[in-house]
């Protein structure tokens, strides 16, 4: 009877009650989907792939969380998002406070609703996915996110100046995430940009369907209402030094957040010829400089009928389907290792199977073959097998003896991982470990007292979440360096 | 934005921009380039700094119209007008070593960045020997400039109406005879001059630097578009360079990938020359 009042009478029923012990039993068994454009028809487009939860999944998926008394999802969360928190306020129907709460750990929701990987975070350590599938945490923060951005919300309130200038050198997701907290804590802040236009990786890097530019433009429209300054263009290390940044340009304390970025390949014979490029240049051509647009738009792609691309983290799923939407006929991937050791999301890799995107798992390249003109015409491969465990873990990959075979490709795409990039370090004193990253200590402060340094820079190419959680904790170092924390 | 405050015309293809950019200009040292956008929608192209005035807080820039690119900024860039980004200074500054004798040589497009090498090398107490090549009296520019820091200069035309007739090779063979104890070449200019420059060295065993300029999107080690073999190894343009030993770069396979987008390059201006067409 109670149970039959409750249904009838819905959520401004549940608010009322004072408590209503949800079990694994009573709720939704089934995940809440999130439905996504048909594979045949987004190939041909740049739209989003997958359209978001509406009012009503987003409440129903709530209502599957169980409020646990320890939380395993927080603790899986890079930035500890108050996650039961957040959909609880989803619950009850307070959308506004479900975004108060996010906002308090995260700079923007609507970015890592689509680009964190839940399914190895938060919803890993989800209690209802032990028996069921887990609470779609990332769906709902995306939802809470374009709600947010929708209405305008933001919560900067009463920023109190404190007379401190702080300099970020980068506007990639820990460049942006830093900014916002010491903004937030009163300072004056300037980014500065190598690029012509903020965001990092977020803008030249992960693609429209994946990431919308119109998310980047909100967050970093709300840093500028916060007072924040961005200053693209600008190469730091070359047009001015960090240590003249705090010497001469009264910058009492200055973030590194320039990223690694510095594009791998993997010395084999052709890497030089025309036809090979590293997925950084082919994803900036793309997202940055709109070369699928050539020649309406100035910047030259010259993307191939048979593409390989090489690697199989995200930025190879990025670049597969990019290619296929530039209209590349047969986009294959080759990863030396097997789709379980693969670092991309299985969403990612889901997506980049289901727009047709051919995987060749365990085959590695030996060699890049050109025609008389210098340009690719053939990929000679070799099948691999997995052998003893290395030192990340995984399989060591062998190549099969006697297993070499070609394909016929015209372009080839290396997204095999990135170096840090050099520049800071050639310019300023700043010490670095042997591979050329920045060292700090847990403060993420580095050798030169005031300067901090975080994200890839630091720690070598992770995920937007993790620079993001740098950026924050780079921030409180920050904040008690200058002594407005405790 | 960046004020373009005086322009130049050399040639029907060659133009100076004075640009305003006071950071770049305090920043700005012999060998290092910047990335030019023309207007929002451009691509972004490198060009390397002809110049820099700290006082004035100008950089100044030498151009080829050559593609769409530089055509449309040959016919728009006008002074009082305005680029939408300059960025850099790019890249490792050029190591003016001490050295007692130099030879600095410019050849088509080289000839103005090869300039503040030749002034510093000057500045530093070197015996400064330039050769800067045109192909006729008519196109030769800043022949005050280079007489006011050269101890020697050698001026090529390839019609011999003015100076040697030949090329800056030519000039540089000369300058060996009549110098033997050059130490050290500096030269800039098409990938193909810059090889037949360290060809003639390399038996001399002198020690010659070049500037390349592969293509390149970003110009801070983002995309390795710009990657090039040095002494068999993969070096990048933008940050390892743009100076490079010259004995040591491989100049045929630079020259295949500076062909890499000659079709698109090639429709672009088409198209573009058409629309002018259509306007004028």
């Amino acid at each position: 009877m109670m149970k039959n009042w409750l249904w009838k009478t819905g959520r401004s029923a549940i608010k009322s009650m004072t408590k209503v012990k949800k079990t694994i039993q009573t709720i939704p068994q089934k995940r809440t989907p999130m439905q996504e454009q048909d594979p045949i028809a987004r190939v041909n487009n740049f739209d989003e792939v997958t359209f978001g939860y509406n009012l009503e999944d987003a409440v129903n998926e709530s209502s599957r969380c169980l409020d646990c008394k320890k939380p395993l999802c927080i603790s899986g969360c890079p930035i500890s998002i108050n996650i039961p928190g957040f959909i609880r306020q989803i619950y009850e129907g307070n959308f506004k406070g479900a975004y108060d709460i996010l906002s308090e750990a995260s700079i923007s929701p609507a970015i890592c609703g689509r680009v964190c990987r839940q399914e190895d975070q938060c919803e890993i350590g989800c209690t209802v996915g032990k028996k069921l599938e887990p609470v779609a945490i990332g769906h709902l923060e995306r939802w809470v996110g374009d709600m947010a951005i929708e209405k305008g919300w933001s919560n900067s309130p009463g920023i109190k100046p404190r007379g401190f200038k702080v300099g970020v050198i980068g506007s990639g997701p820990s460049g942006l995430a830093c900014a916002a907290d010491m903004a937030k804590a009163g300072c004056d802040v300037t980014i500065y940009e190598a690029l012509h236009l903020p965001g990092g990786v977020l803008r030249y890097g992960i693609p429209e369907f994946r990431l919308p530019d119109m998310l980047i433009d909100a967050e970093i429209n709300k840093l500028k209402k916060m007072g924040v300054k961005i200053c693209c263009d600008t190469l730091v290390g070359r047009l001015f030094t960090i240590e003249q940044m705090l010497d001469e340009m009264g910058f009492n304390t200055v973030f590194i957040a320039t990223g690694a970025g510095y594009p791998k390949f993997m010395g084999i014979p052709g890497e030089f010829l025309n036809g090979v490029l590293s997925a950084n240049e082919f994803l900036t051509r793309c997202n940055l400089m709109n070369a699928g647009e050539f020649p309406v738009a100035d910047t030259p792609l010259r993307l191939g009928k048979k593409v390989v691309v090489i690697g199989a983290g995200n930025t190879a799923m990025d670049a597969t389907r990019v290619a296929l939407r530039l209209g590349s006929e047969k986009v294959y991937c080759l990863y030396r290792r097997s789709r379980t050791e693969s670092p991309a999301r299985s969403e990612e890799i889901r997506h980049a199977e289901e727009e047709g995107v051919c995987f060749c798992w365990l085959t590695s390249p030996v060699e890049i073959i050109g025609d008389e003109k210098g340009s690719v015409c053939t990929i000679r491969c070799t099948m691999m097998k997995l052998g003893e465990l290395d030192g990340s873990g995984r399989s060591r990959p062998v190549p099969i003896s006697d297993s070499e075979y070609e394909l016929e490709v015209d372009t080839v795409i290396y997204a095999i991982g990135t170096n840090a990039n050099p520049i800071i370090g050639q310019t300023c004193g700043v010490k670095l470990n042997k591979w050329g990253y920045i060292e700090t200590d847990e403060t993420l402060q580095t050798s030169i007292p005031g300067v901090f340094a975080g994200g890839d820079i630091v720690t070598g190419a992770a995920t937007v979440i993790l620079a993001m959680a740098a950026g924050r904790k780079a921030a409180s170092g920050m904040k008690r360096y200058l002594g407005i924390q405790p | 934005m960046h004020k373009i405050v005086a322009r130049e015309d050399f040639s029907d293809v060659t133009y100076l921009l004075e640009v305003e950019h006071p950071m770049l200009a305090k920043a700005a040292k012999p060998g290092q380039f910047v990335i030019v956008r023309h207007n929002e929608q451009s691509e972004r192209i490198p060009l390397t700094i002809a110049d820099f005035d700290r006082q004035k807080g100008t950089i100044t820039l030498v151009i080829q119209a050559v593609g769409k690119t530089t055509r449309q900024m040959q016919k728009d860039c006008v002074a009082g007008s305005s680029l939408a980004g300059v960025v850099g200074p790019m890249g490792v500054p050029s190591h003016i070593g001490d050295v007692k004798k130099i030879v600095c040589v410019g050849g088509g497009l080289g000839v103005a960045p090869v300039f503040p090498q030749l002034r510093s090398y000057k500045e530093k107490g070197a015996y400064a020997i330039g050769i800067v090549g045109f192909r006729n009296k008519d196109l030769i520019f800043w022949e005050d400039r280079f007489r006011r820091y050269c101890d020697d200069l050698i001026i090529c035309t390839d019609d011999g109406s003015s100076g040697v007739k030949g090329m800056v090779t030519d000039g540089l063979r000369i300058a060996f005879e009549k110098h033997p104890d050059i130490d050290e070449v500096v030269a800039i200019g098409p990938p193909v001059m810059m090889k037949s420059c360290a060809e003639i060295t390399r038996p001399l065993k002198v020690k010659t630097m070049v500037s390349l300029n592969p293509i390149m999107v970003d110009g801070t080690g983002m995309c390795g578009g710009c990657r090039v073999r040095v002494g068999g190894e993969m070096r990048f343009g933008c940050t390892d360079g743009p100076d490079f030993d010259g004995h040591l770069v491989d100049f045929d396979e630079l020259m295949i990938r500076l062909g890499r987008f000659r079709d698109d390059e090639k429709l672009a201006l088409e198209n573009w020359s058409q629309c002018n067409k259509k306007h004028d």
